[in-house]
């Protein structure tokens, strides 16, 4: 399922003045893999998505990303935390941005933008604005908007974070559809264990102060999941699995501090 | 290509379309739309009526409170000559709101591209503001051979610092995420300024055009006031002066009605320009159903 190694960080590091927010990561993401970073605040997780994103400068180390072979105007696509869409376009508008901005003309990208908006159910709803979508259907936009270019990589920040279980199970469910249709290599961040369980290949776990990898776990649940994996035992045990290595970075921290 | 199935939609609670239209509700909206031009007007009309009445009943000489009928009366009579002073001030007032739009602008864009640029001239901008422009207008007029150019400079200082600052507020003012999707996407400084910058600053220019608009005319009155001219090519601020000088106090108030029709004019035309920017996205202009 997972291909050649496509990001590569080699002993990342990050600084906020004093604070070591990122201390030598180093992480090989192949591929068709679906990573998922998960630890508590100031864990780093965001930080380290952003420095894959080219967002944030690094304070030492390396990140590779593997010359692209597709027709990709752009190789990376973003969600961010909040759907981040510009409140003065149309859905239309704010998915034609990213073809826009690469000087890509309006006959060239209406077909692309109208086939992102169908792929995350928003056919309809092309003329409408931000302010008149819910927060579930404003997430979909983003992901449309992060698809439009065809990325080979989908980078992730905690995107469902503040929408309610049910439209985020929703969303999980078609984010692990698009991935596996569109072939996508993706790094998610997430605090939910259940979230990372249910839609990762690989869980990273991460420690806060300073952020540091914990451990590296595999999960080997068939690929693309299905809805009643969340209902399996297999589920259930991956979750335990991952909660107490999760706990013990807790444990860490709480000693800390 | 993948689809996510769109079946699902009336059980996904984001995909909620909302409720069928309620007649009920859209009678009771157009009823307090209509309601909130009728009450002002039948309010006006009867504080119109009421002076007119008190006015005649206690017999007030016309020097003192005129009332409505005479004021109208004289508006007929002196109409050319009101209208000549409408339309000095009209293009002294609607001339500096357009130069101050093009100074703060301007100005404001340089000031937010540039933190050295906005430290140096800055204070400059705050001299003119704090000094109150009937101080100023004395000099002016001495230094500006051109009466209209004088009071030009006086209306546009007045109206300049507004638009300046909300500029450059507005400017400074995009979602960091959105400058960091731009960054991504590397986009020109153009696409940013356009695509970005200019549409994030436009609520905060907004609320400093209607603000301008309003201390346009006041900056121009006040100069014309300062500047004290008499004669034909003058604007409304002097027929107040010349008819409180000839006692001629119907005069005054035409002219005084003719001002705040001017300032109302200005008032409904940069709400109408701000509706029109923003009514379909920002939250000042949407009106919300209760």
């Amino acid at each position: 399922m997972t291909g050649a190694p496509i990001i590569v960080l080699d002993r990342v590091s990050k600084n906020f003045g004093d604070v070591r927010a990122v201390e030598e990561l180093s992480l090989t993401i192949n591929e068709g893999e679906f990573i998922t970073f998960l630890g508590p605040s100031g864990c780093g997780k965001s930080t380290a998505l952003k420095m894959i994103a080219g967002l944030m400068p690094l304070t030492a180390g390396t990140i590779t990303i593997s010359a692209p072979t597709s027709d990709a105007e752009h190789d990376l696509g973003f969600v961010f935390q909040e759907p981040t869409l510009m409140p003065w376009a149309s859905v239309f508008d704010n998915v034609y941005l990213p073809l826009r901005l690469a000087d890509i003309g309006l006959g060239e990208a209406t077909p692309r933008v109208r086939e992102a908006l169908r792929e995350v159910g928003l056919t309809r709803f092309a003329e409408a604005y931000p302010r008149e979508l819910s927060g579930g259907m404003k997430m979909r936009v983003s992901i449309a908007r992060a698809l439009v270019t065809r990325p080979r990589i989908l980078l992730m920040d905690e995107p469902f974070a503040a929408l309610d279980e049910m439209t985020r199970s929703k969303l999980n469910d078609d984010l692990v559809k698009l991935s596996d249709d569109h072939g996508l290599t993706v790094v998610f961040v997430t605090h939910s264990v259940f979230e990372s369980v249910y839609l990762s290949t690989r869980v990273i776990v991460m420690a806060a102060r300073p952020g540091r990898l914990v451990a590296d776990t595999p999960l080997a649940a068939p690929w693309p999941r299905k809805e009643e994996y969340r209902t399996s035992l297999e589920f259930s045990t991956e979750a335990r699995r991952i909660s107490e290595t999760l706990k013990g970075t807790l444990d860490v921290d709480d000693i800390d501090h | 290509m993948s689809t996510i199935s769109t079946t699902d939609r009336t059980t996904d609670p984001d995909m909620d379309t909302g409720a069928p239209v309620n007649t009920g509700h859209l009678l009771r909206a157009r009823r307090e739309r209509m309601l909130s031009w009728v009450m002002p007007i039948t309010l006006l009309v009867i504080a119109i009526c009421l002076w007119e009445f008190l006015v005649w009943y206690n017999q007030v000489p016309k020097y003192l409170i005129p009332a409505p009928s005479l004021i109208a009366e004289t508006l007929v009579r002196d109409f050319a000559s009101l209208m000549a002073s409408s339309w000095f001030t009209v293009r002294l007032t609607f001339l500096s709101l357009a130069l101050a739009i093009v100074g703060g602008v301007l100005l404001g864009a340089l000031f937010a591209l540039s933190r050295p640029v906005e430290l140096s001239l800055f204070p400059f901008a705050v001299i003119l503001q704090v000094t109150p422009v009937v101080a100023i207008a004395p000099l002016i007029l001495i230094y500006v051979d051109s009466t209209f150019a004088a009071l030009l400079i006086c209306a546009w200082i007045v109206a300049f610092f507004p638009i300046l600052t909300n500029t450059v507020i507005g400017l400074r003012s995009a979602d960091h995420n959105l400058r960091d999707l731009f960054a991504m996407y590397r986009a020109s400084p153009w696409q940013r300024l356009r695509y970005l910058l200019v549409p994030s600053a436009l609520p905060y220019f907004m609320a400093a055009l209607r603000v301008a608009g309003g201390l346009a005319l006041i900056g121009a009155v006040v100069a014309e006031f300062v500047a004290g001219t008499a004669g034909q090519h003058t604007g409304l601020a002097s027929r107040i002066i010349e008819s409180s000088f000839r006692s001629e106090i119907p005069r005054m108030f035409a002219a005084l009605l003719l001002v705040s029709a001017l300032g109302i004019v200005i008032f409904l035309l940069t709400s109408w320009v701000s509706h029109r920017v923003l009514g379909h996205w920002h939250e000042s202009e949407i009106r919300r159903e209760h």
